[in-house]
């Protein structure tokens, strides 16, 4: 969601000037306790960078200047100097930050916290932790709406999307959804909310207006048992045709066309594809791929994989943005 | 205030609205169990007083977290049995106030248990009893099983082995009843996996105490002499439930052989070294609550309790039929950090669930084990399946 969000804006500019390629991709190592730099035009690893540890989310702040990763077992967030790609500083995240995402302005920070309940509300400027909202069992999946004026927390045990007025800081609305929700996404134009829940296997969409579920993606993959389906990390393109969803052990990515919400293909690639991310001109989608510790390229347009990218060991989130 | 907030703001939605504005869903479980704890060879074994129900104390609260957005309350109603009290008439008195139990209780007592209240239509949970017959022969229509089976542990385990290349097992089995149950599963995981046991001895318990202090001497002494002059083999497989001398073999043997079943490498549904698939998360919460680490036991009453707060969520009904029912069908699923779905085997009630092999330290390996298929679910691998089953569910 995020993603999209700052890449959007890009890709208006972007759009003819510049050679396609011309970005960056920030990838964190859950085991390697390091975050990997991919070039985008040679398609290589050109820096590895060591951070926290058990590094999981990761997003580019707004303004591009840092990368923000949450490192779990140290209990805060690393905020990566984009000029210098060192760990410059931190944010006072809340205990275990898994994935967080920010405001439109770029101002705040929301972050889920797996270990108490919680989602804390970060001042990034200030450096400064500004309130919480007590949510469900293991909180986990984090967006925020196009319009800025809900937050949604998807708790893992309690298998909820829970809507939060960010300006009250209250949650105004709970939607149960399939076991284990791991994962939300916005439509660009704010109609649905997608959310995949891993253990359930499916995608559920949701109308954010009405807080009901309105379809149910399921998966089936011939040959291969349903257990294996672990929906986890969602991408939909900006005009809201496409979406791409990562299937975990199924090691597969479903393309969705997003009016029909029908699986029309899966893309193999590596083992425990996880978490995704465009490029700012939506050419290519970037997967992270747990178990065999690379990234697949996944030409958008052919609907193709292009391109395995070693890393390190078990690459978990991925962001990109213009070099 | 929230709560408030919820009930103005959320009118829009049928899923959750329905009973903001009533009190509180009150849904009531009770747990039955026996009082005392039996020794075990090691000391760090040695179960907490509060085994098992600490799992669902937890369980409760996980449930409560997300009733709170729902408007339905959990709570647990505990009852001890000690050594004489009768099963059947506290699970009497404990269906007069919930309409879910949960039992660890030895296999004969469970079913003075489930029989006593079967008429009343109360589920109960079966957290703590391991024995087959209880899916087979002996299965009822109101008893989910959330424990594993013996055979389902033992097949757990022999797929490993068999995996490691490990197929030659000797095998030493105690002298109690239980013991003989599970060397009989064990035999059976042979035989279906490729196994072969080289041979069979029994080691029969003589009494004593389970501590002196000069123990070790004489244990070192005991060990290599009884496991020599055996065939050659891959591993010591240990059938001892009773806790009378599994724990000994391990560096003990007289041959140079890793050791497995009931000490070594142990197969179990839980571990307190369980760290994938968020599993951190679950050991957390559990420490924090109860100042200790979380066993099997714990894990399966955890799991039988969340399964009653999973349904209640999706139904919106704590009425024990409805819940039944849901937990019955091809909806209901339940995650408990083991890397996928857990769901019910229809002929049995019984949860399928992945395995653990553990050390005492690590989790070595997870079963179902790479390359044993399955044409519904390869947790179907571990365990008696439909077509073996002897089950018959009205």
């Amino acid at each position: 969601m995020r993603r999209h969000c700052l890449v959007s804006g890009m890709a208006v500019w972007l759009a003819g000037t510049l050679p396609a390629g011309a970005f960056i991709a920030y990838v964190s190592n859950e085991k390697s306790n390091t975050v990997s730099v991919i070039d985008t035009d040679k398609w290589a690893v050109i820096k590895t960078i060591k951070v926290g540890q058990r590094p999981r989310g990761i997003e580019f702040t707004r303004d591009g200047k840092f990368v923000l990763v949450a490192v779990g077992d140290d209990d805060t967030i690393q905020m990566i100097d984009t000029a210098t790609q060192e760990v410059a500083d931190t944010l006072p995240s809340g205990p275990d930050p898994e994935l967080f995402v920010q405001d439109k302005a770029g101002k705040i920070l929301y972050v889920a916290n797996e270990n108490d309940n919680t989602v804390t509300i970060v001042d990034i400027e200030k450096r400064a932790r500004v309130g919480d909202v007590q949510v469900g069992v293991e909180p986990e999946g984090m967006a925020i709406s196009p319009d800025g004026r809900f937050l949604i927390n998807t708790s893992e045990t309690t298998n909820m999307a829970h809507f939060i007025d960010t300006a009250a800081r209250q949650i105004v609305a709970n939607v149960l959804v399939d076991a284990r929700p791991r994962f939300a996404e916005f439509k660009r134009d704010g109609s649905e909310l997608w959310v995949s829940s891993e253990i359930g296997g499916t995608v559920a969409i949701i109308d954010p207006a009405k807080h009901t579920v309105t379809t149910k993606i399921t998966f089936d993959i011939p040959g291969l048992r349903k257990e294996a389906i672990q929906p986890v990390g969602i991408n939909i393109t900006a005009d809201g045709k496409t979406a791409f969803v990562a299937l975990g052990p199924a090691n597969r990515v479903a393309v969705v066309d997003a009016s029909s919400n029908k699986v029309t293909k899966y893309l193999l690639v590596g083992q425990r594809v996880w978490h995704m991310a465009f490029t700012p001109d939506e050419k290519f989608l970037l997967v992270t791929n747990g178990i065999s510790n690379d990234v697949s390229v996944i030409d958008v347009a052919a609907l193709k994989v292009i391109k395995t990218i070693q890393v390190g060991e078990l690459p978990w989130g991925i962001t990109i943005a213009k070099q | 205030m929230i709560r408030l907030i919820v009930g103005v703001v959320v009118g829009l939605s049928v899923l959750v609205t329905t009973a903001l504005a009533a009190d509180p869903l009150e849904i009531g479980i009770g747990y039955i169990s026996r009082a005392g704890v039996k020794p075990t060879l090691s000391l760090v074994e040695q179960p907490a007083e509060n085994d098992g129900v600490a799992g669902a104390r937890l369980a409760i609260e996980d449930n409560n977290t997300t009733g709170k957005f729902l408007n339905q309350h959990f709570t647990l109603d505990e009852v001890r049995l000690r050594q004489g009290d009768d099963a059947a008439k506290a699970a009497v008195a404990l269906a007069d106030r919930n309409g879910f139990i949960i039992a660890d209780l030895p296999a004969d007592a469970l079913l003075k248990a489930a029989d006593a209240v079967r008429d009343r239509g109360t589920v109960l949970l079966n957290a703590g009893a391991i024995d087959d017959r209880l899916r087979e022969e002996d299965c009822r229509a109101n008893v989910i099983h959330v424990a594993p089976t013996r055979s389902m542990l033992a097949d757990g385990l022999a797929q490993y082995l068999v995996w490691k290349q490990w197929k030659r097992w000797m095998m030493v089995v105690g002298s109690h009843e239980q013991d003989k149950l599970y060397a009989g599963a064990l035999r059976r995981a042979a035989t279906r996996f490729g196994a072969k046991i080289v041979q069979e001895r029994i080691f029969e318990d003589t009494g004593g105490a389970r501590r002196t202090d000069s123990g070790v001497t004489l244990i070192q002494r005991q060990m290599p002499v009884f496991t020599q002059q055996a065939p050659a083999y891959d591993v010591l497989v240990a059938a001892d439930e009773n806790e009378v001398f599994a724990s000994y073999l391990p560096y003990r043997t007289w041959d140079p052989r890793p050791v497995a079943g009931s000490a070594g490498l142990v197969p179990k549904s839980w571990d307190a070294a369980q760290d994938q698939w968020g599993a951190v998360q679950m050991q957390n919460r559990f420490r924090k609550l109860n100042s200790r680490r979380m066993t099997a036991l714990d894990m399966q009453a955890w799991t039988a309790a969340r399964m009653i707060g999973e349904a209640v969520s999706r139904v919106n009904s704590g009425d024990h039929k409805t819940v039944l029912y849901f937990l019955k069908g091809p909806d209901f699923s339940i995650a408990a950090f083991k890397g996928q779905r857990l769901t019910l085997r229809a002929w049995n009630l019984q949860l399928r669930q992945p395995i653990l092999l553990v050390d005492g330290r690590m989790v070595v390996s997870v079963s179902p084990q790479e390359g044993f298929l399955h044409q519904v679910s390869e947790l179907d691998t571990l365990g008696v399946d439909r077509p073996e089953t002897r089950c018959k569910l009205p």
